[in-house]
């Protein structure tokens, strides 16, 4: 077997073709949103949704529905509940969430339990993008395109959301409703990232990839793309490797993932932990250069 | 028919639960005015920058904006706020350029990809503020001042006519606060209106036209001469010395 049969072998099945379509879009589509996930801090709340929509999963295939109508009402039923029991009681933001999202999770646990065993529960559980079908593909595609079509159109002011809300509403623009939309978009990201990594490592896709890209720069579209191209990577390597290896294609996607963040943790440029060691072995030395610098600038601007 | 005021502010109460936080509060200011608005901590000077910019909602009262509802004068884009330094997350990912492009976004289509007219008025803006040269930099690189010079170059960017500015000079060095003082006085000549909290009593007399002196309720409001007398002060402020 040469080198070039080694690499490409693997995507002659159409079972590969189809997890690394799956895994490479709702890799993409999840790296763009954890960009303004892990910005303004809704990582727990990417967890809650992709544990929320267990029972819409599980009646969808009750009903005989694609999953993705049962995991988006769900999705989206939780968001507006942890809204509705923040706002309407004492209880504090990350309580309602771990309430509303266990609390679903549960309700989905005792449904299954209920319906017949043959039902699978360890791929809604760690998801399976090597039984990905073909409606289950188109799903994902239309779910992609639908998502990034409404980023390209609204990116800017979600950016400016994440920024500065008060900003946005003394302007005229309704953070409430960029709110709503972000929450939506990433309801909608969650079900396309179901079906490759499961209910329990979605979130992975949803912060990993923004946290890595946010150690490597100060630029907001830097880090999308920055975010967009190693969720990708990782999940090309991970497919590859689950599939040379005969492990858990989820679980590979995610390992490398993390393998990225800890390179970019320890490694960045002038974020990771060895540059930051050097800096402050540095930063008595640059602190006196750039008081100088400092009160130079100064006397300029008031010159 | 007369103009209305720039600012008006009517029976303004609002309450954080038990909390009385503003006490029937009135309050009129005309157009090309700077307006020092002092007060102790908890008076309710943030409190009341909030409410006119409807980020805090009244229990009762009203808020008019050159004589249009707030959220009509926002749409226009005739209300600027600087906040607190403490409200901004200074690790974000954005340039300064980014900052003070966001001044614009009212003015453009609904993608608020920036034009021409966007870019000049955004490099005018720096220019004026002295930020031209750390135009590129992250917003969290710059000193204390420089943070606060590029939220009012956001300001100038939009085009705002009523400013509201929240301790635009804390924990801001000397050079930064006179380059402050001179923009925010260029800003009253071009006819906009700026109310500005401050806690820096020292400097009022040299910026402000006239002052507000908060403590939940306007104990005065005139010409800094007469409102930074010791017995206001005294009651405003309690036994704390004036800084």
């Amino acid at each position: 077997m040469t080198l070039i049969d080694w690499l490409t072998v693997p995507f002659t099945f159409e079972f590969m073709q189809r997890a690394l379509l799956a895994s490479v879009l709702a890799g993409a589509v999840c790296a763009v949103l954890s960009c303004w996930v892990t910005l303004i801090g809704w990582s727990l709340m990417g967890d809650a949704i992709s544990h929320a929509v267990l029972p819409g999963v599980v009646l969808s295939y009750l009903l005989g529905l694609p999953f993705a109508v049962g995991a988006l009402v769900f999705g989206v039923g939780s968001v507006a509940l942890i809204g509705t029991v923040n706002r309407t009681s004492r209880v504090k933001e990350d309580a309602a969430i771990g309430i509303v999202f266990t609390a679903m999770f549960a309700l989905g646990v005792v449904i299954i339990s209920r319906i017949s065993s043959d039902t699978d529960l360890r791929h809604i559980l760690f998801g399976n993008p090597l039984g990905v079908s073909d409606v289950e593909i188109l799903q994902i595609v239309v779910m992609t395109v639908v998502t990034l079509a409404v980023v390209a159109f609204t990116h800017r002011d979600l950016t400016l959301y994440a920024f500065d809300p008060a900003h946005a509403h003394v302007i005229g623009l309704r953070p409430r409703r960029l709110e709503a939309l972000l929450l939506g978009l990433l309801a909608v990201t969650v079900v396309i990232a179901l079906q490759v990594l499961g209910i329990i490592m979605v979130v992975a896709m949803l912060i990993i990839p923004g946290a890595t890209a946010y150690l490597l720069t100060d630029r907001f579209e830097r880090m999308m793309l920055i975010a967009v191209a190693t969720s990708v990577a990782a999940s090309v390597v991970g497919v590859y490797a689950s599939f040379l290896l005969d492990v858990a294609p989820g679980g590979m996607i995610v390992l490398v993932q993390a393998l990225l963040f800890a390179a970019a943790y320890l490694l960045a440029p002038r974020y990771g932990l060895l540059a930051r060691r050097a800096g402050a072995r540095r930063a008595a030395v640059l602190d006196t250069a750039e008081a100088a610098q400092g009160t130079a600038s100064a006397e300029r601007v008031q010159g | 028919m007369t103009t209305p005021p720039a600012l008006e502010v009517r029976e303004v109460t609002v309450r954080y639960g038990d909390v009385l936080a503003l006490d029937n509060v009135t309050v009129e200011i005309g157009r090309g005015v700077v307006c020092g608005l002092l007060g102790a901590n908890g008076s309710g000077k943030s409190t009341l920058l909030k409410t006119i910019a409807e980020l805090v909602t009244p229990q009762s009262g009203h808020v008019r904006i050159h004589g249009l509802p707030p959220a009509q004068a926002r749409k226009n884009g005739l209300l600027g706020y600087v906040p607190q330094s403490e409200q901004v997350d200074w690790a974000f990912p954005v340039r300064v350029i980014d900052v003070v492009m966001m001044g614009r976004y009212g003015h453009m289509g609904l993608t608020r990809r920036p034009r021409k007219s966007d870019r000049d008025a955004v490099a005018e803006a720096l220019e004026r503020t002295g930020l031209t040269d750390l135009a590129h930099r992250q917003i969290g690189a710059l000193s204390g001042g420089q943070r606060k010079r590029a939220f009012i170059a956001r300001g100038i960017a939009q085009g705002a006519t009523v400013f509201l500015l929240d301790e635009p000079f804390a924990g801001v060095d000397k050079p930064s606060e006179r380059t402050i003082v001179r923009v925010l006085r260029e800003m009253r000549d071009e006819g906009a209106t700026l109310l500005v909290s401050t806690h820096d009593l020292a400097g009022v007399g040299e910026l402000c036209d006239e002052a507000i002196l908060l403590h939940r309720r306007v104990l005065a409001h005139g010409s800094p001469d007469r409102v930074l007398v010791p017995e206001l002060m005294l009651r405003a402020f309690g036994l704390e010395e004036p800084a």
